[in-house]
């Protein structure tokens, strides 16, 4: 008796726990208290610091926010979910921020594939999704919910073809993740500028896990290129750059925003010379830059990287959108965000078109010793 | 031609440590016939231990040769413990029932592995650069620095023929070995002549351990550490123990140079749209010998024993 007691407990409990949550979320009132806004990021896993960097800008822009009064006199309240670097566990980030906490807007993620993953579902309970980073074109093609403050993959793969191009290199060889969107959406944008007037001598990839990379560099070495583009993650460019070297491959190599983390900038000798594209750089001296670069300082006692600085200006985009909206409401902070024109933000100046797409100039640093050095700014591709 | 050169120095330096790990895959089953899937997570825990070992190490002392046989030598000893620890809490209660009843065991011991190895407080999920106690350098080149070796290359090279060598010392000449053949040969009747298969078995386990850490430690000095590195190697590892035919110390040497040679060539020589699927055309391959040859390279075909 006591152990069918038992067993019917279980069932009413499961069983009544989505209707539980439904119930929560439905009932869930925004027009009073803090206004709750949702994060998820990869907090932990293989890109942990890209998740970090973006908390930490977004953290100092609320608090910001909030010690000049928040918005619509309300205090705004960030809760964060780790997805671990999974794309599922992206998914079940944003349900718990819709259904258990009520959030009115999310933030996140950096990595598009997880963005994809994630946007869909708030696509479908129609909360506005703001990704600070996911630069993959697909991102925001999800739907009319889903928004970003960073330039996409064809521009930044067109960046660097026109880099490539500005720096006088006549043959380049090209090392992707074949299964790594945001990697293979680079070299193709690439290649598009590039190899108009640039001669592409090898085309070599690699998988998402992979550790020994000799065989694709040893065949790279043999065509003499003028340098490397390698569109992958920091992960990767660590491992792979320390093979080159042992190899004898002496080029600089190139890549994207993937690159972009304080562990590529401890590699010491290995990375001196290389290059990479940027949403910012600490060398701006526009005002916006040097004040965000002041509080971030004071507060972490580092230099920010680009995914701290888009954290910082999407939880600043999503703010100043629900002061518009007027009201902490999904769809009316939706319609704010559309109407986002010439926010000057840290990253630079903000225009979200009509594909929901920022559109903003990238810039050209050079690793050296540590640090990086501003060497160019592109805006337009030439295409 | 050079290039080629390159590239069979580079799949046979990737092999060896696959070579090294067949190495226990075949050692437990031939004992045993059981397939240890947890061996893979053995390798991961190996690289871990080097990872902290030198941490340590290179705390007080700044010299190389004090540090790296403390690295090697405690990262053997700790997977042996470990090896030692699975057998006896995973499979030895269970040796009196159905062989897949074991088989289950070890997967449930290698994701119990992968995910303690995942907590912030033993390891945590990101992946971590080895302390720089040796760099992967080049020892011999030719003049036009088109082909290298570096150190690592010689070192798992030498390592894993060195141990086979030994491995193959101990099972054909040593008093242990010949209890070890007798228990492969048969279990129930080596128990009656006095053999304590307990201990054998246990032995088993823990060279085959130390043997996968050795290969751990190769691994996170020149790539990296991770908590789930251990699935990729443990696999090819075991392909490579089948290859060569389980249960032959040669064969999962000749099998592991065999798979790093196939997955760099494919990698190196296929064209470039096909890179990123070597590993597929690796297992292909397997699957080709083993439809041609199914005991393996250098398997016996072993008649059903009643």
């Amino acid at each position: 008796m006591k152990r069918i007691a038992f067993i019917v407990l279980l069932v009413l409990a499961f069983g009544l726990t989505p209707m539980a949550c439904k119930q929560k979320s439905g009932q869930r009132d925004n027009s009073t208290g803090d206004i709750l806004i949702g994060e998820y990021g990869s907090m932990t896993g293989p890109t942990a610091t890209f998740g970090q960097s973006s908390h930490e800008g977004l953290m100092l822009a609320i608090e910001q926010i909030n010690a000049e009064g928040g918005v619509l006199g309300r205090k705004i309240k960030i809760i964060s979910e780790d997805d671990q670097s999974k794309a599922d566990e992206a998914v079940n980030a944003v349900q718990k921020l819709i259904n258990r906490d009520g959030v009115v807007a999310i933030i996140g993620e950096v990595a598009s594939k997880r963005s994809l993953a994630a946007g869909s579902v708030c696509q479908k309970y129609k909360i506005p999704m703001l990704s600070p980073a996911s630069t993959n074109p697909e991102v925001t093609k999800t739907g009319d919910y889903i928004f970003r403050t960073c330039f996409t993959d064809d521009f930044q793969g067109k960046v660097n073809g026109q880099f490539a191009l500005r720096r006088g290199w006549k043959n380049v060889a090209i090392l992707t993740d074949v299964n790594n969107d945001y990697s293979k959406g680079l070299a193709h944008f690439f290649r598009e500028v590039y190899g108009k007037s640039g001669n592409i001598v090898a085309d070599e990839s690699y998988r998402e896990g992979d550790k020994d990379f000799k065989a694709q560099l040893t065949k790279i070495k043999g065509t003499n290129p003028d340098a490397v583009f390698l569109p992958g993650y920091y992960t990767d460019v660590g491992l792979i750059l320390r093979q080159a070297r042992v190899l004898g491959l002496n080029v600089p190599f190139f890549g994207g925003d993937g690159w972009d983390s304080p562990d590529t900038l401890t590699l010491g000798d290995v990375v001196n010379g290389c290059f990479y594209s940027n949403h910012y750089s600490p060398e701006d001296p526009r005002p916006e830059v040097q004040a965000f670069l002041k509080a971030y300082q004071a507060k972490y006692n580092k230099t920010p990287d680009a995914m701290a600085t888009l954290g910082y200006d999407a939880a600043r985009v999503m703010a100043d959108a629900i002061k518009r909206a007027g009201k902490a409401d999904p769809k009316a902070i939706r319609d704010a965000l559309a109407q986002t024109r010439d926010f000057a933000g840290a990253s630079g100046i903000i225009t979200i078109d009509a594909e929901r797409n920022a559109k903003k100039p990238a810039v050209i640093l050079e690793i050296r010793d540590g640090k990086t050095h501003l060497v160019d700014t592109i805006l337009d591709t030439g295409t | 031609m050079d290039q080629l050169i390159q590239q069979l120095i580079n799949g046979l330096s990737v092999g060896a440590t696959y070579a090294l790990i067949a190495l226990g895959y075949t050692m437990v089953y031939g004992i045993l016939r059981l397939i240890n899937f947890a061996h893979g997570e053995v390798y991961m825990v190996g690289a871990v231990s080097s990872y902290y070992l030198a941490e340590w190490s290179m705390g007080w002392t700044h010299s190389l040769w004090v540090s790296l046989p403390i690295v090697v030598v405690g990262s053997m000893v700790t997977c042996a413990i470990l090896g030692f620890l699975i057998e006896f809490l995973a499979y030895r209660p269970l040796r009196d029932r159905p062989r897949l009843v074991v088989l289950i065991s070890a997967i449930g011991v290698s994701l119990l592995l992968q995910n303690l190895a995942q907590f912030q407080a033993i390891f945590g999920p990101t992946p971590k650069r080895f302390p720089e106690l040796i760099q992967s350098t080049p020892v011999l080149y030719n003049a036009a620095h088109t082909i290298v070796l570096t150190n690592l290359d010689i070192l798992s090279l030498g390592l894993s023929l060195g141990l086979m060598v030994i491995m193959t010392w101990v099972v054909l000449g040593t008093k242990t070995g010949l209890a070890l053949r007798a228990v492969s040969f048969r279990f129930d009747i080596s128990m009656l002549m006095g053999i304590n298969t307990g201990k054998i078995i246990s032995f088993t386990f823990m060279f085959g351990s130390a043997l996968a850490a050795v290969a751990g430690t190769i691994d996170a000095i020149r790539y990296d550490v991770r908590p789930l590195m251990g699935l990729m190697p443990g696999l090819k590892a075991f392909v490579a123990a089948v290859l060569g035919g389980i249960g032959s110390i040669p064969g999962a040497v000749v099998g592991g140079l065999l798979m790093g040679l196939s997955e760099t060539l494919v990698k190196g020589y296929l064209p470039s749209a096909y890179t990123g699927y070597a590993d597929a055309v690796a297992f292909v391959v397997l699957i080709v010998i083993l439809l041609v040859r199914p005991t393996g390279l250098f398997g016996r075909v072993a008649p059903e024993k009643v």
